[in-house]
């Protein structure tokens, strides 16, 4: 029995589901290979491979999946529709699986959430079973405990950022999808220049997921997107106690585009608004956020 | 959304004690005032929607409906009554939609808060007759779509066209509807027209609203009219309210080689539309959308590749506030000689 390779692109899904996903296939003994960190080369391919009016995240996320190609059996891409009617996610997020098929001429290892249509995630794990020539048993098994282990490591990360709000220093929230907040090439060039100026990120992705849907009724009541509900919420739960909120955006992303804009006249926060498309990326930003923080400073320092 | 308003317009005003105000007709000042206080990289269809809500309300309108489904919008509705109320606009804002799905109760309360004669028996009523005048308006539509580019006196579809609708807006009941449409069937059908056995077909899917809004697609259907070019089109409201959910299912077969999932609002309707159209040999399919509509642009790469399997040209138009008149004209123009030359060739290469 040959053993297959999984491949696992750096994008989008990773940053929702890498603790599961390694933990899953290490209790299953299947390699795994993860694409590198965001790097000129993979956006210069995705660019050129994608329709160029896709999202900025979709296309590095193409750009991981050809780096991919010949380093593995499979590519693993899930397709997550919704979590309830109430609870959507951006199109993107039901065509990437279909859209990559039609790009490469690839094998993909795929499972569906739609709890609407009651498609869980446990049921789409179990249809893998003939690919990955395990029994059904040793999968739900294996997921389980992923699945426990991964919630573990997430809550671990959330006492962590929570404590992090009662810091004495500037604190700010960064509010945006982890696959923009986390990527090498999107997010990390403003995490890193914050970092240097003294100033603690609060991320807006490591919060309870249950509480921050619940409390983003108070902006919004018609919202039906799950991750811009999560980001709202946590805006809502921070609020006594960050100085500023950075919105980080990727062009042109649809749910953030309406949502974000509607939170914006809403909230009296201070805040910035931060749209990252593919061209030149961090030396505009530089200025802005110099400013930014200024302001935050110069505020701190009146009360 | 182009001539929708009527049945619209008919429903309401026989449900609700309201007086009804005609859409204002969308100009490309309607389109500036929706780009001005739009989001910058919303879709399309945001900003035209809300420089209609606006200049209606500076026509003294004060109660405003906005509807949705689908994708993106859904939540228009929400973030357009921040916008208007932003500006100081005081006005009454009925959604429709809230969290994803129509919400028949919520609806109940708003229009009995509206009109405290609301009666729930009587709209439904008047909504069965509405439906089945959006089946007869799709249905002549088509057969006009069909012809319009081939009728010996100019303007002669669309006034009769014109005249049905308001004959349809004075509609007493269900029988009465049923004789106009029989009325104006037979007077549309007899319209002379000089159709050539061999024109050129065009098929043309797209992103929905900038596919029945006639100003947001610059006219694009009369424009092949005149050309000499027989159009097919699929989405109107018909079939996005009544023949999709059980057309879909068996679409989703046809195209399996291709997608395996519905790829949201549209885009598995439009990638089996093509196969559709590819599989009937048409001469070529023109795609049309709003620029930003995310499940279009997922569905683009695909129709290009079952496209150039089956060898059919296709032509992609993006739509937005800028996009001028002229330029789209020529690409046009550009696509109609393409096509034409290979119809010729390929008689040609028959022959032989």
């Amino acid at each position: 029995m040959d053993k297959i390779k999984i491949g696992i692109p750096r994008s989008l899904y990773y940053y929702y589901f890498k603790d599961l996903w390694q933990i899953f296939f290490e209790k299953l003994n299947i390699d795994i290979v993860i694409s590198p960190k965001t790097n000129k080369e993979i956006i210069d391919k995705g660019i050129s491979m994608s329709n160029d009016e896709m999202c900025m995240s979709l296309k590095i996320y193409i750009g991981h999946v050809s780096y991919l190609l010949d380093k593995c059996d499979y590519i693993l891409i899930p397709r997550i529709d919704n979590y309830g009617l109430e609870n959507q996610t951006c199109t993107n997020f039901l065509a990437t699986y279909d859209i990559i098929n039609n790009l490469f001429n690839k094998k993909i290892i795929n499972y569906n959430i739609d709890l609407f249509q009651n498609e869980t995630e446990l049921k789409g794990f179990l249809k893998l079973n003939k690919i990955l020539k395990r029994n059904k048993k040793q999968i739900k098994i294996a997921y389980e405990e992923a699945l426990k282990e991964s919630l573990n490591i997430k809550d671990k990360k959330m006492m962590k950022n929570i404590n992090n709000l009662k810091n004495k220093k500037i604190k700010i929230l960064l509010l945006g999808h982890p696959y923009n907040i986390y990527d090498e090439y999107i997010g990390d060039p403003i995490v890193n220049y914050l970092k240097n100026n003294n100033i603690e990120i609060i991320y807006s992705d490591l919060f309870d997921s249950k509480k921050c849907i619940n409390k983003s009724n108070i902006l919004t009541n018609s919202c039906y997107f799950k991750y811009n509900k999560e980001n709202i919420g946590s805006i809502l739960l921070s609020k006594k106690y960050i100085d500023g909120i950075i919105f980080l955006t990727t062009f042109p992303c649809g749910p953030d585009s309406l949502v974000n804009e509607l939170v914006m006249r809403k909230i009296n926060t201070p805040f910035i608004n931060l749209i990252i498309d593919d061209s030149n990326i961090l030396t505009g930003f530089e200025t802005r956020l110099e400013s930014f923080i200024d302001i935050l400073e110069r505020k701190k320092i009146h009360e | 959304m182009g001539n929708y308003y009527i049945p619209a317009k008919y429903l309401l005003s026989h449900i609700l004690d309201v007086n009804i105000l005609d859409p204002v007709k969308i100009t490309s000042k309607t389109i500036e005032i929706g780009t001005k206080y739009s989001p910058e990289f919303v879709c399309t269809p945001f900003k035209y929607t809300l420089g209609t809500l606006i200049e209606n309300i500076e026509k003294k309108s004060n109660i405003l409906i906005q509807a949705g489904g689908g994708c993106k919008y859904g939540y228009y509705a929400e973030l357009q009554e921040k916008i208007i109320k932003d500006l100081g606009y005081d006005v009454i804002f009925i959604n429709l939609v809230s969290q994803g799905k129509t919400d028949f109760k919520k609806i109940y309360h708003e229009f009995k808060k509206i009109d405290k004669n609301f009666n729930i028996w009587s709209s439904l009523y008047y909504l069965f007759i509405t439906t089945k005048m959006i089946r007869y308006m799709d249905k002549i539509d088509n057969y006009i779509r069909h012809n319009i580019g081939f009728e010996i006196d100019k303007n002669d579809f669309k006034n009769t066209n014109q005249e049905m609708l308001n004959a349809f807006l004075k509609t007493k009941g269900f029988f009465d509807l049923f004789k106009i449409y029989k009325k104006y069937n037979k007077k549309i059908k007899k319209i002379k027209v000089n159709k050539p056995k061999e024109c050129l077909k065009v098929g043309i899917i797209g992103e929905l609203y900038t596919i029945m809004e006639p100003f947001s697609n610059y006219f694009l259907e009369t424009e092949l009219a005149s050309m000499n070019i027989e159009i097919t089109r699929f989405t109107n409201v018909h079939y996005l309210l009544f023949e999709k959910k059980y057309k879909i299912k068996k679409e989703m077969k046809r195209i399996k080689k291709y997608i395996k999932y519905k790829m949201g609002a549209d885009a598995a309707d439009n990638i089996a539309h093509t196969k559709y159209l590819c599989d009937q040999k048409i001469d070529g399919i023109i795609h049309i959308k709003a620029s930003f509509c995310t499940p279009e642009i997922g569905a683009m790469p695909i129709i290009n590749k079952i496209a150039k399997e089956h060898d059919i040209p296709v032509l992609f138009f993006t739509f937005d506030a800028n996009t001028s008149e002229v330029g789209i004209k020529t690409r046009l123009e550009a696509f109609h000689d393409m096509i034409e030359r290979r119809k010729k060739n390929e008689k040609l290469l028959s022959r032989n």
